[in-house]
């Protein structure tokens, strides 16, 4: 990172204030996980926790200034997207087979 | 800084209670892939990205998915105990008490003398071709005995997931199995 991107104490407020809310957002989405009662409410707060999650470290990584923080924000985001893909998959299929039957129909032996 | 490690702990407890009391286990799994997302970030905090990466890799990617084929397997739900007893609670109480006494001998966070801040120094590698009997590689004395037990683990953690990927591409070739679910046949 280059030095005139370090915090000072302005840019140290608002990136506070900003976690502060992305942690706020992080209580309301676990609050919705918890009372969810269809399984589609917790599939979105858990996706919605991961991108919560993106924010925050990106948002640590400017408070300290260490900007190698970001490559893990974006292995987090691929990471919250191929699970939420398998989820919904799961979801729909009742499997993870390649050949794919129709949702209505349920999978047991 | 420090509220935001407060409200990742407060939240880490929270999601462990919530997945503790929770019946449902779609729901579970869900709760599983947000306490590692949640301990993922908390690691990187501590300024340990290697271990938050491979925590996001594996706690929030591969587990997911794993816990979730199980559930396709077995059941979606966990039967409720009828009865209750405290064997359990004490196991728990107990073991976290002596994991709380193990860390009061651990130096504080960022402590200048602690072990990571002072070794190794270079009297270590000077001494390891004496100490190893006149073997001239530094590395190969580090891993096979000062780290012996490490990398006896190590490698015990890779023969079993190597034996864990044989059997499952064993069970693939067996396609004429009674098990084989309906949804698989090839028209």
């Amino acid at each position: 990172m280059s030095p005139d991107l370090l915090p000072n104490a302005l840019t140290t407020g608002i990136l506070m204030a900003t976690s502060f809310a992305v942690l706020l957002t992080m209580i309301l989405a676990l609050v919705r996980a918890t009372l969810g009662p269809t399984v589609f409410d917790r599939v979105l707060a858990l996706n919605m926790f991961g991108t919560k999650t993106v924010l925050l470290i990106s948002v640590v990584s400017f408070v300290t200034g260490r900007s190698d923080f970001l490559d893990l924000a974006l292995l987090y985001s691929l990471m919250n997207f191929i699970g939420i893909v398998a989820l919904l998959r799961f979801t729909q299929y009742n499997s993870f087979s390649d050949s794919v039957t129709s949702s209505g129909e349920s999978n047991q032996p | 800084m420090n509220f935001i490690v407060f409200a990742i702990l407060a939240l880490l407890a929270i999601t462990a209670v919530a997945i503790a009391k929770l019946r449902e286990l779609w729901a579970v799994i869900m709760f599983t892939g947000i306490y590692s997302f949640l301990s993922a970030s908390w690691m990187i905090i501590l300024d340990a990205p290697d271990v938050a990466f491979t925590e996001a890799a594996v706690g929030a990617g591969i587990s997911t998915v794993l816990m979730l084929s199980t559930m396709a397997l077995t059941g979606k739900a966990e039967e409720i105990p009828r009865k209750k007893s405290l064997v359990p609670l004490f196991v728990v109480i107990v073991t976290g008490a002596t994991l709380v006494y193990g860390t009061l001998d651990m130096p504080h966070f960022g402590s200048p003398d602690a072990p990571v801040q002072v070794y190794p120094d270079p009297s270590f590698v000077k001494r390891s071709e004496a100490d190893m009997h006149g073997l001239p590689n530094v590395v190969t004395a580090l891993l096979a005995s000062y780290r012996g037990y490490d990398t006896l683990g190590e490698t015990t953690v890779v023969l079993t997931a190597g034996i864990a990927v044989l059997l499952i591409l064993r069970r693939n070739d067996e396609k004429d199995e009674p098990t084989q679910l309906a949804g698989n046949k090839t028209p």
